[in-house]
């Protein structure tokens, strides 16, 4: 364990935890960490190059990385295409956007409202009701996959818009990362609020909201990767092709194209994973020191 | 008894008044929580004890599902059941401790590095395996044109080209790399964030107390200080691998997977709750996989539980 081994000048402690500014004793952890995201980010550049590749160089022999004469033809390709039940791919995109705006909504609503009552409010059910969520953190939801297909078909949700949001509104690392934010801000504030004659409904909207938004911008980037990425609910609760989401229209892309490899789905798929990769890395490159801060509150005790 | 009514209304009232709002405030989380967790999970424990077909009404049978799978399941004995322990053990402690690593290696860099760092290596964790799916399928293509069989046949390091995907001998393999690759999610990002929380004075103190390395000080200071972090990325580890299942099939694209190499506990349920219609055997096997994630969390709760 050399590598750990640092020599200590007498007089100033200095323990290298986020240290202000270059110090030549962090060059062995670039050389460690360079190398190393280098490699972990060797499929995301090849999404990149892929995705604007022409034919002739997807086919290419031997496979070239790198695209020479990048063209938006997949893309043009992508979108002119009809899915072979007829509808646009647009159609799809469009799917997509609207349910996640709508889950990524509704989401903050519900985890902030009873995130807030978890924190701030006193009732008798109030520790045993968050111990619940606690656990259910180790939730994984592909385990009950069947049970669910049972319950939402029971409910009327098959072939709904709804079917897409409402299971992903349950996500008690949202709560549970809202509900430790909001633990940080005094009580007295609220009371002091209270005491002006503010009722619940003002507080959590006057002051909880404003003061909790790195909170919510993490939940917003969570229920974002859950509903983007997800394609499972339009394969099981969706037999309306109009309804379903992008995210499975790639899965029908790749599914077929491995067994037909065909160069236009070659290069469609390639596009679409660009299509769907890029959402994910702008929100995060947008709000990743909001995250940073919500996830220093984030201690599982 | 008009008494006893009023004091009975009265006393809801109160009740209202004094919690009413809190449930108010909770009844939307509560309800999905409900519909989509609780009610499936108690279905999954009903269902595992019956004969369900989806057609018929279940029939309850007893323990017979259980005993089925632990006497009789072959290939849940010879495959499902050691490979997901393999995947398991390997991808869940191992993608564990390289986020712990790499987020106390990110911690030693000024900010602006750090954050670029950060980004690079978490954003695999983000990506949709979906999307992915594309990556891999043409990195591990089975013919020539496959990028590392092309690679490997260049330096002559291979003589003919590998079915990657097809192969059992490879399958598990790639499926584990593929996996510790998109590793560093939530869990990383609260344990980077933990350790940059911890008080600098701690470590001063620890230095006048003797720690004398830097390792010393990872174990006596950086770890017990962000206990709490360090559970919840267990959690969100642990979690994250028994939910990365599906992948042996995305990558493979067949279930079962050639023989049944890259078989993991979830597609075990999937092939017998939707391809074979024995609803109630699939949520017998779900029980097990809720038990072995509840098994691996009360480890992870006893290294970093607060338990004094």
């Amino acid at each position: 364990m050399s590598i750990f081994k640092r020599k200590r000048h007498t007089g100033i402690q200095y323990s290298g935890i986020n240290p202000k500014g270059y110090h030549p004793s962090q060059l062995k952890f670039y050389i460690i960490l360079l190398p190393l995201a280098a490699f972990m980010l060797l499929p995301m550049v090849f999404i990149f190059s892929h995705a604007f590749k022409p034919p002739d160089e997807l086919f290419a022999y031997p496979p070239r990385f790198f695209v020479i004469n990048p063209t938006f033809k997949n893309f043009t390709d992508l979108f002119s295409k009809m899915s072979s039940s007829g509808v646009p791919v647009s159609r799809y995109l469009f799917n997509s956007v609207v349910v996640t705006g709508v889950t990524i909504a509704a989401s903050i609503l519900v985890s902030s409202t009873a995130a807030y009552a978890l924190s701030k409010k006193r009732f008798k059910l109030k520790q045993a009701l968050f111990a619940i969520n606690t656990v259910a953190l180790m939730f994984v939801p592909i385990a009950v996959t069947i049970p669910r297909f049972l319950v939402i078909q029971r409910l009327g949700l098959m072939d709904t818009f709804w079917v897409h949001v409402l299971p992903a509104l349950a996500m008690p690392v949202g709560l549970f990362l809202i509900k430790q934010f909001i633990d940080g801000i005094p009580d007295e504030i609220i009371e002091a609020a209270r005491i002006d004659g503010a009722n619940d409904l003002s507080i959590y909207f006057q002051i909880i909201l404003p003061m909790i938004k790195p909170a919510l911008a993490t939940i917003a980037i969570l229920t974002f990767q859950a509903t983007w990425n997800n394609a499972e609910t339009s394969s099981l609760f969706i037999n309306d092709e109009s309804l379903k989401t992008f995210a499975f229209y790639l899965t029908t892309l790749t599914s077929t194209s491995a067994g037909a490899n065909t160069v236009a789905g070659q290069g469609m798929a390639a596009a679409a994973s660009l299509i769907m990769f890029l959402p994910n890395l702008i929100m995060f490159f947008f709000l990743q020191s909001q995250v940073m801060s919500t996830m220093a509150h984030s201690g599982l005790k | 008894m008009v008494n006893n009514h009023i004091q009975r209304e009265s006393k809801f009232k109160l009740w209202l008044n004094k919690e009413g709002s809190a449930y108010g405030f909770l009844s939307g989380y509560a309800l999905m929580f409900i519909i989509f967790i609780v009610v499936p999970v108690l279905m999954a424990g009903l269902l595992s004890f019956t004969l369900f077909d989806t057609i018929q009404f279940p029939k309850f049978i007893g323990l017979k599902n259980y005993i089925t799978l632990l006497t009789q399941d072959d290939i849940f004995m010879k495959y499902v059941l050691p490979n997901t322990i393999e995947f398991a053990v390997i991808v869940g402690p191992g993608g564990y401790i390289l986020s712990f690593i790499l987020a106390w290696i990110l911690a030693q860099l000024p900010k602006l590095p750090r954050t670029i760092m950060a980004l690079i290596l978490y954003s695999p964790s983000m990506t949709s395996s979906i999307a992915m799916a594309v990556v891999w399928l043409t990195i591990f293509s089975g013919d020539q044109n496959g990028y590392l069989n092309s690679l490997l046949l260049n330096y002559n390091l291979i003589q003919a080209p590998i079915q990657w995907l097809q192969s059992p001998q490879y399958l598990m393999t790639i499926m584990i790399i593929v996996t510790l690759w998109s590793s560093m999610g939530v869990g990383f990002l609260a344990m980077l964030a933990g350790i940059l929380e911890i008080n600098p004075e701690m470590y001063e103190a620890g230095a006048l107390d003797g720690i004398s390395n830097r390792f010393q000080e990872i174990i006596y200071i950086t770890i017990p200080s962000m206990r709490p972090q360090m559970l919840f990325g267990a959690v969100m580890a642990i979690v994250a691998t028994f939910q990365a299942g599906a992948i042996g099939v995305t990558l493979s694209g067949a279930n079962p997977t050639p023989q049944y190499a890259g078989q993991l506990i979830v597609n075990h349920i999937e092939d017998y709750g939707f391809l074979r219609y024995e609803m109630g055997y699939a949520a017998a096997v779900s029980v097990v996989l809720l038990l072995m994630v509840l098994l691996f969390a009360r480890v992870a709760n006893s290294l970093f539980g607060s338990n004094e």
